[in-house]
């Protein structure tokens, strides 16, 4: 058995607390829960920006989808990916994460020493998010949404020829083709991804319900190409059921919202999806695995590549790989308390 | 194989009767017999030796994954099956990977050898098939080799593609495919020949399966529906095991609607029915019985699944075969003729035998003048031993399987008791990731002690609900077990007790489920283990017991 179980310590550059993880040499904490005088985020998802912070510190190419989520009002501050920044005793940068458009790592080093806190990443291809970039450190944060070996992710244009042979076979049958993913991030980058492959001349025509659409601006703004498309009102609905694939969030799968567009075939986007009960239990007719969050493999290869000595893990049920980490590993690994959600 | 993958995974993707019996009819159309017959037999739920055990698998699947022990248990109490599990930790195979064989060489050559084999030589085996297959592949691999295929797709709809297919009578077809066939092209070929002439010796007709009555035939909308008491023979339902007894020719085969052949462990019955006129085939519930009395299942269950019986057992689990219909009579298949003309023709029949001394008996019709007078009788069910009643439609044929509204099985109405929830594991297949697998305590002092376990009756939504709450209140894992605070009351349905020495609780409920939940009750207020003895039967009595095939 390995020694006792390593533990939060005070000299920590990062500390969790009710408000979630703070930063004590630059007095700010990072994806906070409740509101904070100094809040650094590293993307939009609602589980990270969270309003009512007196100041915010973001990545620049994320500034504009924060704004559209928390509000114009806010007092921002953003910063370039690599650019530095003095807070207090620390010295903050932000990397590029590959997560979502504008999606950051927050590097914090006070006195030589360096902490790296993933934020939610991956390191697969994503045509609409920045790619992930290694920062070496000491002690690695790291997020753990995926954390057991059974979740290991193919290859995303593997994923994508899958979705154009199930939208062919729907428009063969005809049925409408409703592909759920989340409206911040997957949406865009299921949407992104079909640029390369179709061009400017879909098959059918692509709607987008009104929760994605409202942001793809900043993404164009950004230089991201995507397929044309048209919004799925019940105009569009009636002119092109029957053949067009339809980007929504999941949360418009098994509404009345659906009705409109005749038969249809639902697929859901995650990387849940990987699992056959999960799929079923979501009731969709199709599940394709495609995550914007790290696989087993991928967090095993940051966690050796960045050299950390110390993990941390949150964000998930990460048990299983904090035990890997310290039996197989024999790095000192804890998981952080869980955030209630 | 990739064939039958993908007729796998199209059966995965869809809950539609009717797109899963396209799938099938496709697939079919598409391969030969060879292929078809292993399909069929695999689909309906035919299991071959088991060819390899789950924990060599494991191992196996950790050493070649790199995968600790440990962790390939997590993932798979994380997933929920374990083919499953074990096909997404394999490393995936290379790009010059050869081609998957056709099914019935992956049964043939890797799968029906491997029970002669030592570890050495099965490994070997495993990792040559692992070495030819993708992931969705190995998965079904996987289910082969562990004998456990289910896909939602049972011998009802096989049989209707398979017929459909054919173009024959789903009914000759699904008699044709009871009792034991062999999964070669030429038996196969012969099977789905609408012109085929089959020797029929020894092989049971497909059952016909009662329903529980949901309806109350006192109330309006029930006694609508069933129409007089006239109309219906009832019987006493006796908790035993069903089964088809066939006198043909020379042959006495007895079969259990498990369709096994359980004849050598009944040899009385075998020799009794000798007494049958060949060309008879009787439908009936076998009891063991002692002094006229019922005794528990579980005595029943000492004999089921011998090839031998000794003097002793013979002489202290005494049995009966309770018949209650005729299908085969004078060499004629009876099933079309209404249930009242084969009643008359089976009381004939037994007219024709001694009526004491020997283990076949004629199951007596209840009289009664109305649905009232029956309710009342039912009510004593449980004192004579009986689970209830068994209505069947007089002017009703026997039709194959389970077909709605001939025959109901109208039982005592369930005994309840409040219960605490002491432990959760997660679900399997659809319900992997959650918590709907209970196990229910009653008070003992200050001790709560286990009595059940449950994972039916709730709604989805509650399973969910109830899902958050154990989430938010487990104090200690015990592999895939969690238990939690003792919090939360359910109303437990059950339709008997029994004493057990094999439970701390020293009794065993049978079909418990949850009937609903209790948040008006405090877990103090739940039942104790005195008021839960207080239901078991007296302790001469007999009362129904043991887990039977209802
Ligand atoms: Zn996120
Ligand atoms: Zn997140």
């Amino acid at each position: 058995m390995p020694s006792p179980p390593p533990t939060i310590r005070p000299t920590d550059l990062v500390v969790p607390d009710a408000g979630g993880l703070f930063v004590p040499a630059a007095d700010l904490w990072i994806d906070p829960r409740r509101p904070v005088p100094r809040a650094l985020v590293t993307h939009g998802h609602a589980d990270h920006a969270r309003s009512g912070s007196e100041h915010y510190l973001a990545a620049a190419s994320g500034a504009e989808i924060l704004r559209l989520r928390l509000g114009r009002e806010i007092s921002l501050q953003t910063l370039e990916f690599g650019e530095v920044l003095q807070v207090g005793d620390a010295r903050i940068s932000l990397h590029p994460a590959g997560h979502v458009l504008g999606s950051a790592q927050v590097r914090i080093e006070v006195g030589g020493d360096v902490t790296v806190v993933t934020g939610d990443y991956k390191r697969q291809p994503d045509p609409s998010a920045e790619p992930f970039e290694l920062v070496p450190c000491r002690t690695l944060v790291s997020e753990c949404t995926f954390g057991l070996p059974v979740y290991r992710w193919p290859d995303p244009s593997g994923v994508m020829e899958e979705v154009l042979r199930w939208w062919e076979e729907n428009r063969e049958a005809g049925r409408t083709s409703i592909l759920c993913g989340y409206a911040f991030g997957k949406a865009q980058r299921l949407l992104a991804s079909l640029t390369p492959l179709l061009g400017d001349d879909p098959p059918a025509p692509i709607l987008v319900h009104g929760a994605v659409e409202r942001l793809l601006p900043p993404y164009r703004q950004a230089g991201i190409h995507f397929p044309p498309t048209d919004k799925a009102g019940v105009e569009e609905a009636r002119a092109h059921k029957g053949r067009a694939l339809v980007i929504a969030p999941p949360s418009a799968a098994g509404t009345p919202w659906t009705r409109k567009f005749g038969p249809v075939s639902v697929g859901f986007a995650s990387g849940w999806m990987r699992v056959r009960g999960m799929r079923r239990r979501r009731a969709g007719d199709r599940g394709f695995v495609l995550s914007d969050h790290v696989d087993w493999d991928g967090l095993m290869d940051t966690v050796e590549e960045t050299g950390a000595e110390r993990v941390l893990l949150t964000h998930g049920a990460a048990t299983a790989a904090v035990r890997f980490l310290r039996e197989e590993r024999g790095l000192a690994a804890v998981e952080l308390p869980r955030e209630d959600r | 194989m990739k064939r039958f993958v993908r007729l796998f995974v199209e059966l995965d993707r869809t809950t539609r009767t009717t797109e899963k019996v396209a799938a099938l009819e496709r697939y079919f159309a598409a391969v030969p017999p060879a292929d078809a017959a292993w399909a069929t037999s695999v689909l309906m739920g035919r299991r071959v030796k088991r060819a390899a055990g789950t924990g060599q698998l494991r191992e196996w699947v950790a050493e070649a994954s790199g995968t600790p022990l440990w962790l390939v248990e997590e993932s798979y109490d994380a997933v929920g099956d374990l083919a499953e599990t074990l096909a997404l930790l394999l490393p995936p195979p290379g790009p010059d990977a050869p081609p998957p064989p056709p099914l019935h060489r992956v049964m043939e050559d890797w799968i029906l050898p491997l029970p002669e084999l030592d570890d050495e030589a099965t490994r070997e085996v495993v990792e040559t098939a692992w070495r030819h297959l993708d992931e969705t592949e190995r998965l079904v691999f996987h289910k082969l080799l562990t004998g456990g295929f289910r896909v939602g797709v049972g011998k009802k709809l096989v049989t209707r593609a398979l017929a459909a297919h054919a173009g024959m009578d789903p009914a000759v077809l699904a008699h044709r495919l009871t009792g034991p066939w062999s999964p070669d092209p030429d038996t196969f070929r012969t099977l789905v020949d609408p012109d085929a002439d089959l020797p029929d010796a020894g092989r049971p007709y497909p059952f016909l399966l009662a329903h529980p009555l949901q309806l109350d035939p006192l109330e309006p909308e029930g006694a609508r529906e069933l129409g007089p008491v006239s109309d219906w023979i009832v019987e006493w339902k006796w908790d035993g095991i069903r089964a088809q007894l066939i006198r043909r020719d020379e042959e006495v085969l007895l079969w259990s609607r498990g369709e096994e052949v359980v004849t050598p462990a009944f040899p009385e019955i075998e020799e009794a029915a000798r007494l049958l006129p060949p060309g008879t085939v009787l439908d009936g519930e076998l009891l063991a019985v002692g002094d006229d009395r019922p005794l528990p299942f579980a005595e029943l269950q000492r004999r089921l699944g011998r090839k031998r019986v000794g003097p002793k057992i013979l002489r202290d689990v005494p049995v009966k075969l309770l018949a209650w219909d005729l299908l085969e009579d004078g060499g004629r298949d009876a099933r079309a003729l209404p249930q009242a003309e084969r009643r008359g023709a089976l009381e004939a029949l037994f007219r024709n035998l001694p009526e004491r001394g020997i283990p076949l008996a004629l199951s007596r019709e209840v009289d009664a003048p109305d649905w009232e007078a029956l309710a009342r009788l039912r009510e004593g069910a449980r004192d004579r031993g009986v689970e209830g009643f068994m209505l069947k439609r007089r002017d009703a044929p026997y039709g194959a399987g389970r077909e709605r509204g001939t025959w109901w099985k109208w039982k005592v109405d369930p005994l309840t008791l409040d219960a605490v929830l002491m432990y959760a594991q997660r679900g399997h297949g659809r319900r992997a990731s959650l918590y709907t697998d209970y196990t229910f305590g009653v008070w003992d002092g200050d001790d709560l002690v286990p009595v059940g376990k449950a994972y039916s009756g709730l709604t989805d939504k509650e399973i969910r609900e109830t899902d958050r709450w154990i989430r938010r209140h487990i104090v200690e894992k015990f592999g895939p077990v969690r238990s939690v605070e003792p919090g939360l009351v359910f109303e437990l349905a059950f339709d008997s007790i029994r004493r057990s020495s094999r439970h701390r609780s020293g009794v065993a409920l049978r079909f418990p489920r949850m009937a609903r939940r209790r948040p008006d009750k405090a877990p103090a207020e739940a039942d104790t283990l005195a008021r839960v003895r207080a239901l078991l039967p007296p302790a001469e009595g007999h009362g129904p017991a043991g887990p039977g095939d209802g």
